[in-house]
């Protein structure tokens, strides 16, 4: 079957997108910043009418119009725009590319007959886009090439095989030429594809090299060209809206549900989980109440999801009613299907040890809670790392140590600046009597990290039992000569 | 007759114990080491004194704890009844910092009893609530002339409520080999 492709050209794209917000019909331009000054970007046609040009700076602009209403170009919002009518634009085919920033290439090859004619396809596409309030331009040729000519400097569909005939009387602008090589065309007196035509191939190739031979063999078909169609932008949000406000927690929750169905059912489709759920809840005062959910695994499980919620639900103020509720899939993660009782009762715990966590993560914050985790390191406060539980895995293997203690503060000074260990001393307002001190175990700061709280150098940890029972972990530090307690065992 | 030691301990399941005195600490880390299973351990957020892995992994593999810092009274209390309902964690051990009152010690009591997990309170002296299984008063003791490496971590505990029976003390060690606790004398005898 014959290629046959639409070019789109939005003219007026960035103008057109704002007034369609907000109309007006004095002379408008947006502007950008360009070149130290700013400088016309897109104008409507009114103020086209008043010999505006895009370009031009806006201070002449607005001496040659003082009534010239203007807005700073937002090249986000365009390019958001040109993917909503890429979005669109597949109504007419399933493969739709952009063209720069402000054009749409659509290869309809197979889908002309759904109009009768092709002419009636580009009908339907202007009184379309027409009814949008957007200007637009369109071409339908063989090639991606001839379809842009035509869009850009002619309009109309040409039949396949009248190619040649159809592009030789257009500028050779046409061929998606650079301003110089133009220009330079224009000085050689090759005004038209015509003539590049008919001038022989060797001697072009020779003086303006590959990039217009190129062109020229893509606008006739020559050279293949691919419509590079933009991959589905995969959404996971639902929305529900309600004919009248609501307030009960039981409505919310019944509407949280539905909408939880429906983004569970597209994950499983897409084989993914959810980790962050985002439900913005809309209020008749047009004030918005966001709850957000963070999970502790990925999930898909509209029926597991839905108990986590609870709690954040509870706690929205519905104020004078909800009329509309979004939930929206934040952060998603593969999540392969897996065989139901593969790990058996492993698998089981670790899911519910997960759900546990996405429960007191949801009140205390899914950071606060936390493993341990081997690290290597001598320093008895690094000897261990401590990382979110809902980003890792238990893992690494623990290996017995004798004379840590099992609790660990930050140092507390005691009196004493002898090397060997008080008989006596205070600590914590308590009095106390060594029995017996083991030691020293020497542990020297690492030099490669600079850790304010070893900047008195080396220590000398002695683990003392006292006649009072209870048993400390205490440092000297011979360089600045003190006693510290850091620890107290079992 | 008098309470046996191995009628009490291990701790009974599905109940909240609570434990108080300066080797409360080790008290929850035995009863986790012996227990042997999944562990949450909850802190209230601003607490220095912090659990060190180095000094448990003689109790119990830190690799089945997960700790969790809750930012006041009433958030780790909440913790506490939402871990010990979902028996996802086998031992719910929390530090708690202020008296508890009948109301707060008997949901919890609940919540063990639906979720099948034993919760442990580590408690300040005098602040329990009457809603416990047991109570415990723990205190390491010195060694005295008995100078074996077993002996580091010698206690004396006394049972000081029990719903269930009389009153009692023993001295305890923890046997890291054996994994369990050992008791060396029944006091009062």
């Amino acid at each position: 079957m014959p290629r046959r492709i639409v070019s789109l050209w939005f003219p007026r794209m960035a103008s057109d997108r704002i007034l369609r917000s907000h109309p007006i019909s004095a002379p408008f331009a947006v502007t950008s910043y360009e070149k130290s000054t700013e400088r016309l970007y897109c104008l409507n046609s009114k103020a086209i009418r008043l010999g505006l040009a895009p370009g031009m700076g806006l201070s002449d602009a607005k001496a040659l119009c003082p009534d010239l209403l203007t807005r700073a170009a937002d090249h986000y919002a365009d390019d958001r725009f040109l993917k909503l009518l890429a979005r669109w634009a597949d109504r007419y085919c399933p493969w739709v590319g952009f063209d720069g920033h402000d054009g749409l290439l659509l290869d309809v090859t197979g889908s002309t007959h759904f109009f009768s004619s092709e002419a009636d396809l580009l009908d339907d596409i202007h009184d379309r886009l027409y009814s949008y309030q957007l200007n637009v331009r369109s071409g339908l040729a063989g090639t991606i090439g001839g379809a842009w000519a035509v869009s850009h400097f002619s309009k109309g569909v040409v039949p396949n095989g009248q190619l040649k005939a159809a592009l030789s009387p257009l500028p050779a602008a046409a061929l998606r030429l650079d301003e110089t090589t133009c220009a330079t065309l224009q000085r050689l007196g090759l005004r038209t594809i015509g003539d590049l035509l008919a001038t022989p191939r060797a001697t072009l190739g020779r003086r303006f090299g590959l990039p217009l031979m190129r062109r020229l063999d893509q606008a006739l078909g020559d050279q293949a060209e691919q419509v590079n169609a933009v991959a589905p932008d995969v959404s996971y949000a639902a929305r529900l809206n309600f004919p009248d406000p609501i307030g009960l927690y039981d409505d919310v929750a019944a509407a949280l549900e539905r909408l939880l169905h429906r983004i569970c059912e597209k994950l499983k489709t897409q084989e993914m989980g959810t980790r962050v759920l985002l439900m913005t809840c809309q209020r008749v005062d047009r004030a918005s109440v966001q709850v957000e959910l963070r999970l502790a695994r990925p999930m898909r499980d509209a029926a597991t999801i839905l108990p986590l919620f609870e709690r954040s639900v509870r706690e929205i103020d519905a104020g004078f009613g909800i009329d509309q509720i979004r939930l929206e899939a934040l952060s998603v993660e593969a999540l392969p299907a897996k065989q139901l009782d593969v790990g058996g009762a492993q698998v089981k715990q670790n899911d519910a040890l997960s759900d546990l966590i996405t429960r007191l993560g949801s009140r205390i914050g899914l950071d606060k809670i936390k493993r341990f985790q081997v690290a290597d390191s001598h320093i008895p406060e690094r000897s261990f790392i401590v990382s979110p539980a809902a980003y890792c895995e238990a893992e690494g293997e623990w290996e017995v140590q004798s004379g840590r203690p099992l609790r660990l503060f930050s140092p507390e000074p005691i009196d004493g600046r002898e090397k060997s260990p008080p008989t006596a001393f205070r600590w914590r307002r308590m009095r106390f009597s060594v029995a017996q001190a083991t030691g020293p175990e020497r542990i020297c700061p690492e030099w490669w990290l600079d850790d304010p709280d070893w900047r008195s150098g080396v220590r000398d940890y002695w683990r003392v039992e006292t006649r009072q029972g209870r048993r400390l972990w205490m440092f000297f530090t011979p360089q600045n000569p003190a006693w510290f307690v850091q620890g107290e065992f079992a | 007759m008098m309470t046996e030691f191995k009628q009490l301990f291990p701790l009974q399941v599905g109940r909240v114990h609570e434990a108080c005195g300066s080797g409360a600490i080790a008290f929850a880390a035995m009863a986790c080491g012996q227990a042997g299973l999944r562990v949450l351990w909850l802190q209230v957020g601003w607490q220095s004194e912090q659990l060190n892995p180095m000094g448990l992994v003689q109790f119990m593999s830190p690799k089945n704890l997960i700790v969790a810092q809750a930012e006041n009274h009433t958030d780790l209390l909440a913790c506490t009844e939402d871990g010990l309902r979902s028996g996802a964690a086998n031992l719910v051990v929390a530090e708690v910092t202020q008296t508890l009152d009948l109301t707060a010690g008997r949901r919890l009591q609940l919540a063990a009893e639906q979720g099948g997990s034993t919760g442990i309170l580590v408690i300040p002296e005098g602040a329990g609530s009457n809603a416990t299984q047991t109570r415990w008063h723990c205190s390491p003791i010195f060694r005295g002339n008995h100078k074996t490496e077993e002996n580091l971590t010698l206690q004396h505990w006394q049972l000081i409520k029990n719903k269930t029976g009389t009153l009692n003390n023993w001295k305890v060690y923890w046997d890291a080999k054996a994994h369990r606790v050992i008791v060396v004398s029944e006091d009062g005898q």
